[in-house]
């Protein structure tokens, strides 16, 4: 199973008529087991591309080739959750064959016991966050795309839900997609980074990383983030930018 | 408590107005009371009530559906909407007296004629509220439903229908008013039973405590329905929103 991502140009038309490119040229292969990342600064098509990929969106130039009958878990970059079901109703609507020790599990692993039947109106976006991915591996997908998943939460919630990420990611063989614009994130998730410019995308570098996910502590993952940015251009003000 | 208070209030100012106008003109609630159980004790009173009620029935519940539909399609698609407008424009605009007497006319003093006129008369602003809940629908949800394959029929029961609840639930308020109004009228037109035939009989009898012991039965029963059956409803479908303080 695999990914064949080929976008030549992706143009939006503003209200005013004029048209402005997204998406430049983008073209990468994702495999079974892989987890990508997408590094880009905010607003250059990261989330445009990733509905492309999902085939929310056929207006486009170029070619994506995604397996037939995959079935996809999308992580969108807002909760996307049902208001007026509870968090459990939301998991099985999306995934109806998925059985109870599943989701048990599921939910063990994402703290969410407790929550069952509460409505996303109560719950913090941490929380909105955690059932989402909750709904996006419960559907046992062959194509999990994760957009940001991390965004504006609090550093350490942040860092927990990372782990638990890593652990779920870690427990199924899948094509994985994960949109980010923190370095640190692409590095402890990712076994491949892609670099984006700013809009409209371009692929910078596509860099793998083959240190194994579970042996990347602090320090590796440091010297992995200082050669990425070594490999690039040398220049690490650049990318701080990124 | 309030309620009884207020309805306390309208025996005594109905009371105090027949003093004042005359049992012949306005007869006092015990006369009319007195009307409405030999109403009640021959029967006629439920036999009319019942067949004014089950054309409510029939007449909204097929206002509701097609106006549903219809609404929905438009809110959607681009040509419906172009298609459908001044139809929708011409139905909101046409007096429903005009509509009863046409339909009895085409179809005959029929029992399917007068259900239709009282739904054709609903349909419009059903149709309306509807196109507008069709048109807030959202977009993000509507990607989700489609990126985790959501069945059609689970898509609607739990994405879309949530959605229109309560466009659906404001077309039901307003139909329903609308409907226990027009019942009347087309039932005095052209039906051999129900509320409207007799308050038309007993109009042309100048009969006015007839006429009264029907009306109110029939405003009770308008009341009691909205408070058991509407009120209720409209709770059960905002159970999801954290309630106001
Ligand atoms: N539906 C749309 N119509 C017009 N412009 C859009 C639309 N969606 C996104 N854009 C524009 O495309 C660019 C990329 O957006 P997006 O893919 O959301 O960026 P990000 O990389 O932050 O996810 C932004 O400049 C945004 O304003
Ligand atoms: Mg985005």
């Amino acid at each position: 199973m695999r990914l064949e991502v080929d976008i030549t140009s992706k143009k939006f038309e503003s209200a005013a008529g004029e048209q402005h490119d997204v998406i430049g040229g983008v073209s990468f292969a994702l495999d079974a087991g892989e987890v990508g990342v997408l590094v880009g600064p905010s607003g250059c098509g990261k989330s445009t591309m990733l509905r492309i990929l999902a085939g929310l969106d056929h207006d486009f130039q170029g070619r994506v080739s995604r397996p037939v009958s995959a079935r996809i878990g999308f992580v969108f970059q807002e909760p996307r959750l049902l208001p007026w079901r509870s968090v459990e109703e939301n998991v099985r609507i999306a995934a109806p064959l998925a059985d109870e020790a599943k989701l048990s599990a599921l939910f063990d692993i994402l703290e969410l016991k407790a929550h069952r039947n509460h409505f996303p109106g109560e719950l913090s976006l941490g929380l909105a966050r955690r059932v989402a991915l909750a709904r996006a591996f419960a559907v046992e997908p062959d194509f999990l795309i994760l957009d940001e998943p991390l965004a504006s939460l609090d550093v350490a919630l942040a860092a927990r839900l990372r782990d638990e990420i890593a652990t779920l990611v870690e427990g199924r063989s899948m094509i994985t997609l994960l949109v980010t614009h923190d370095m640190d994130d692409a590095v402890r998730l990712g076994d491949r980074v892609i670099l984006l410019s700013p809009r409209p995308a371009r692929i910078l570098a596509d860099l793998p990383i083959r240190t194994p996910r579970s042996t990347r502590g602090d320090a590796e993952t440091a010297a992995i983030k200082a050669d990425i940015m070594r490999r690039i251009n040398g220049d690490p003000t650049k990318q701080a930018a990124l | 408590m309030p309620r009884l208070l207020s309805f306390a209030l309208f025996l005594a100012v109905w009371w105090i107005g027949s003093l004042f106008a005359g049992d012949v003109k306005l007869p006092s609630p015990p006369a009319v009371l007195t009307v409405m159980i030999a109403e009640a004790r021959s029967g006629d009173l439920f036999f009319h009530l019942g067949a004014t009620l089950a054309r409510v029935t029939l007449a909204f519940t097929l206002a509701m559906t097609l106006g549903a539909a219809i609404g929905y399609l438009m809110g959607r698609v681009r040509l419906a909407d172009r298609l459908g407008d001044p139809w929708l424009i011409l139905l909101l605009n046409l007096p429903a007296l005009v509509v009863i007497v046409l339909a009895y006319i085409w179809a005959g003093l029929t029992e399917v004629a007068a259900i239709a006129a009282i739904a054709i008369n609903k349909l419009p602003t059903a149709v309306v509220t509807l196109r507008e809940g069709a048109r807030a629908l959202d977009a993000a949800l509507d990607e989700m439903a489609t990126v985790f394959a959501m069945p059609p029929w689970s898509k609607l029961r739990h994405v879309v229908l949530p959605q229109l609840s309560p466009y659906i639930a404001a077309a039901a308020r307003s139909g329903l008013s609308l409907v226990w109004k027009i019942v009347l009228v087309a039932e005095l037109l052209g039906r051999p039973n129900g509320v409207g035939f007799e308050i038309g009989v007993a109009f042309q009898l100048f009969d006015i405590p007839l006429l009264l012991a029907y009306s109110l039965s029939f405003a009770a029963v308008v009341l009691v329905i909205e408070t058991l059956l509407v009120q209720p409803f409209e709770a059960r479908l905002s159970r999801w929103r954290p309630r106001a303080a």
